[in-house]
């Protein structure tokens, strides 16, 4: 097979060679830059560092100082650091489907492709829901395509999911979701049957929500240009309280809040599948969260931010409110709930439930000593029976979100990259 | 949840602790490497070294399937999947892996037939499917994959499924482990050692680890619980100068391994004479070929293969990290031009590999719990 042979590896031109060309030429440019920074020495740049002992400075072969180990460490962190915090850029020639998984790439794509193209106040917060103020009242749009595959799962429907994420994108920017768009993408040969279900759940599920469809679409495409049925929901919704709701509002010492057990709708759907013959009891947990929302801006109007936990999970809720605050967040993995069985299918599979989607869970932060206003004002709502504080703002490592695990060790929880792929032994 | 907090408790963990502490002799730096990346990963996973010692280090092994895969199989691989007539189907962790043109996701964005299973018995149900088409499914791991490889192939060999064949990458965990003994620039004091591989391999094979090393290892499971007390296991070891195989994971692993699953994999494969590692370099008989008998399931006769030795991008250091001789950070492009959304090289790409371990889980300040520190130590300080 093999021959004595060697081609030069990346660099010959194709797509990966030339962005690992390009990464390499960056990080020396960096590492340049920071070189020449006054008192800011990367690992073996010469500059006024510890003596070793006896005051003489241990030197490497090439005569630059050698740092203990955990200093070293530490530069390397800071490194890092900075290198996360430079303006992200998409490298792909082409989208992939990490693009669309709601981790690192997704936001990358966000911030690089529609931010720079669309800038404007109302975007820039990147929450939910942008607020707007037309003739004086404050409103909130939002809108969401919904792909899901199988459209029918045990819990729900792409129907009821398409309702439900939209009015929950409004009642946690503080809206009370009023109107919804629906527009639908249908393939040729598209049971008739399946799409008057599909409707009729959307109908149910609007007047459990107390919203109404009030315009929509249609278009048909050729077979096989798509997957069944897709459909895209916008909604606006009335903000009659005062005050802003925000992630970038947290301060250390905020508790955050879950309204619910994480992690069934993201494992109900895998599972549904049928690719991994596994069996569970669990369902989505589809559901409007606008009565929830409403319960806790009533009983706690300090509020600083609610999110609906979806795409990324729990995960990327703290790290969102991690980076927008520029503080730290410190969870335990005690208090985060879990059901049983959403635990064991992510176990088999290797996968965190910190990162799969949820369709129902509210994320809140408020202030630490509103906690328990808040989790009690929850818990009154069936919805958000299994409520708990799982962690606070912290003033730690800013934009760093820590685990505290169950086994009592520290680690990290970082945006995902890509799909949570399961490990493969 | 049974079967899983047992393996978690905290105050177990804190008593194991206190013992590790008790055992470390004043002055003295231990070194153990935990072979697989599957405790590596449980390691940042849970935070467990917040319960080590400032003298115990651990050091990570070359036990990462993904990770040694050398950039020239990948691009055969991609070569395989660019033709028509080929499905190529993959575990999800080989689809992030670099070649030297993109990785299996940038193929598949471009068009390549790629499919990602869960089992390669999957890969059975794609063929039968789709009978004009040869699928190849694209084999990697240690003796812990390679059984259900096995499997496969007697599975489509008794159904007579002629369009299946496998394009196979399958290592062997022995010849690694030595050349990490054989290699000059790594002192290690024993080895935690690997917990699925042993389930089949068994213990026996990690005999000439103490007999002509002189090294302690143990066995380990995977929970954090397991590898706490392997190290414990480890320094009882070294403090009374023993060096032996003992095996922790007994509930899973059999010291004669698995002889069905033995016989399977000697069944369809062979050693090749010689595989490269990456990182590590040529192996001699440290990789498994399909048997001649089952040459019609064999990719690299079916289909030509370029074959060509791709040498890894200069400033990766994949393999310093792979021999355990430098930590992830210590690497050149660790974190800055290599990280998880953009691995140039292999360790940064699967969740076992130590970089994608420490930048996802460990890229933090160490919080030691009491029980792990030593009475009297000091701030060490790195020769």
């Amino acid at each position: 097979m093999t021959t004595g042979d060697t081609r030069q590896g990346p660099g010959g031109g194709g797509v990966g060679g030339s962005w690992i060309d390009e990464a390499l030429r960056e990080h020396d440019h960096a590492e340049a830059a920071e070189a020449a920074r006054p008192g800011v020495g990367g690992p073996g740049v010469a500059g006024p560092r510890v003596a070793g002992p006896g005051g003489a400075e241990p030197a490497d072969p090439r005569g630059r100082p050698v740092l203990p180990m955990a200093e070293r460490e530490r530069q390397v962190l800071d490194r890092i650091d900075r290198a996360r915090r430079r303006r992200p850029r998409v490298r792909e020639e082409r989208i992939t489907m990490s693009h669309g998984a709601g981790g690192k790439a997704t936001r990358t794509l966000v911030e690089a492709v529609f931010l720079d193209a669309f800038r404007n106040p109302q975007l820039e917060p990147l929450e939910d829901a942008a607020e707007l103020s037309m003739a004086g009242v404050r409103t909130a749009l939002t809108t969401d395509s919904y792909v899901v595959s199988p459209l029918f799962f045990p819990g729900g429907d792409i129907g009821d999911l398409a309702v439900n994420g939209t009015v929950n994108d409004l009642a946690v920017a503080g809206a009370t979701p009023m109107y919804l768009s629906a527009g639908f993408i249908l393939e040729e040969g598209f049971p008739v049957a399946d799409l008057l279900r599909v409707t009729e759940s959307m109908r149910d599920a609007a007047a459990a929500a107390g919203v109404r469809v009030v315009t929509g679409d249609t278009k048909v495409v050729q077979r096989g240009k798509a997957d069944g049925c897709y459909i895209n929901t916008a909604g606006v919704g009335l903000i009659a309280r005062d005050g802003q709701l925000g992630v970038a509002r947290s301060r250390p010492g905020d508790a955050i809040i879950v309204s619910g057990p994480i992690g069934d709708h993201g494992v109900t759907i895998m599972l549904a599948r049928g690719e991994l013959d596994i069996e569970a009891d669990i369902v989505s947990d589809t559901a409007p969260l606008n009565g929830l929302t409403a319960r806790l801006l009533d009983a706690v109007p300090e509020t600083r931010a609610m999110r609906d936990a979806t795409r990324g999970g729990v995960a990327t809720i703290l790290n969102e409110i991690a980076t927008a605050a520029e503080a730290g967040v410190l969870v335990r993995e005690d208090d985060i709930p879990v059901r049983t069985e959403v635990r064991g299918a992510c176990e088999l599979l290797g996968i965190d439930p910190m990162y799969v989607a949820c369709e129902g869970r509210l994320v809140a932060v408020v202030p630490g000593d509103s906690a328990d206003r808040a989790v009690a004002a929850l818990r009154a709502d069936p919805l958000g029976a299994d409520a708990a504080v799982i962690g606070h703002v912290t003033d730690g490592p800013p934009g760093i979100v820590q685990l505290k695990t169950s086994f009592g060790g520290t680690r990290i929880v970082d945006l995902l990259v890509g799909d949570p792929l399961p490990r493969i032994c | 949840m049974r079967f899983v907090d047992e393996f978690r408790d905290a105050d177990q963990a804190r008593a194991l602790a206190a013992k590790i502490a008790a055992l470390c002799e004043p002055g003295r730096q231990y070194k153990l490497m935990e072979v697989c990346g599957g405790h590596t990963h449980t390691i940042y996973k849970h935070g467990l070294e917040d319960y080590l010692p400032e003298s115990v280090t651990l050091v990570h092994g070359p036990g990462c399937p993904v990770c040694v895969i050398p950039m020239g199989r990948v691009d055969d691989a991609m070569h395989l999947a660019s033709r028509d007539d080929v499905i190529m189907t993959s575990f999800g962790d080989m689809m992030r892996v670099p070649g030297s043109s993109g990785s299996f996701f940038d193929a598949k964005a471009s068009g390549t037939d790629i499919r990602m299973v869960y089992s390669p018995l999957d890969s059975l149900k794609i063929a039968r499917q789709n009978p004009d088409r040869q699928v190849v499914f694209m084999a990697i791991g240690f003796e812990t994959t390679a059984p259900s490889t096995a499997m496969t192939m007697l599975r489509a060999s008794a159904e007579g499924l002629r369009n299946f064949s496998v394009f196979c990458n399958h290592v062997t965990i022995i010849p690694a482990i030595k050349a990490i003994l054989d290699s000059p620039d790594l002192r290690l004091d024993g080895f935690i050692g690997p917990g699925h591989v042993s389930t089949v391999i068994g213990c026996r094979p990690y005999e000439f680890i103490a007999r002509d090393y002189r090294k302690p290892v143990v066995v380990a499971g995977f929970e954090p619980l397991d590898i706490l007390q392997s190290i414990y296991m480890l320094m009882l070891q070294l403090s009374s100068g023993r060096c032996e195989i003992e095996n922790q994971y007994s509930r899973v692993v059999p010291w004669d391994g698995n002889t069905v699953a033995l016989r399977a994999i000697g069944e369809t494969m062979e050693l090749r004479p010689y595989f490269e590692w990456r990182g590590l370099g040529f192996i001699s008989h440290s990789a498994l070929r399909v048997r001649e008998k089952y040459a019609a399931m064999d990719a690299e006769l079916l289909f030509s293969v370029p074959g060509v030795r791709v040498a890894d991008p200069k400033a990766c250091q994949c393999g310093e990290v792979l021999k355990g001789v430098l930590k992830p950070w210590e690497c050149k492009v660790f974190g800055t031009a290599c990280t998880p959304e953009t691995p140039i090289g292999t360790c940064m790409v699967s969740p076992e590999g130590a970089c994608a371990a420490y930048y996802n889980y460990g890229r933090v300040e160490r919080h030691r719990v009491p029980e792990a520190v030593v009475a009297g130590s000091a701030a060490v300080v790195e020769p």
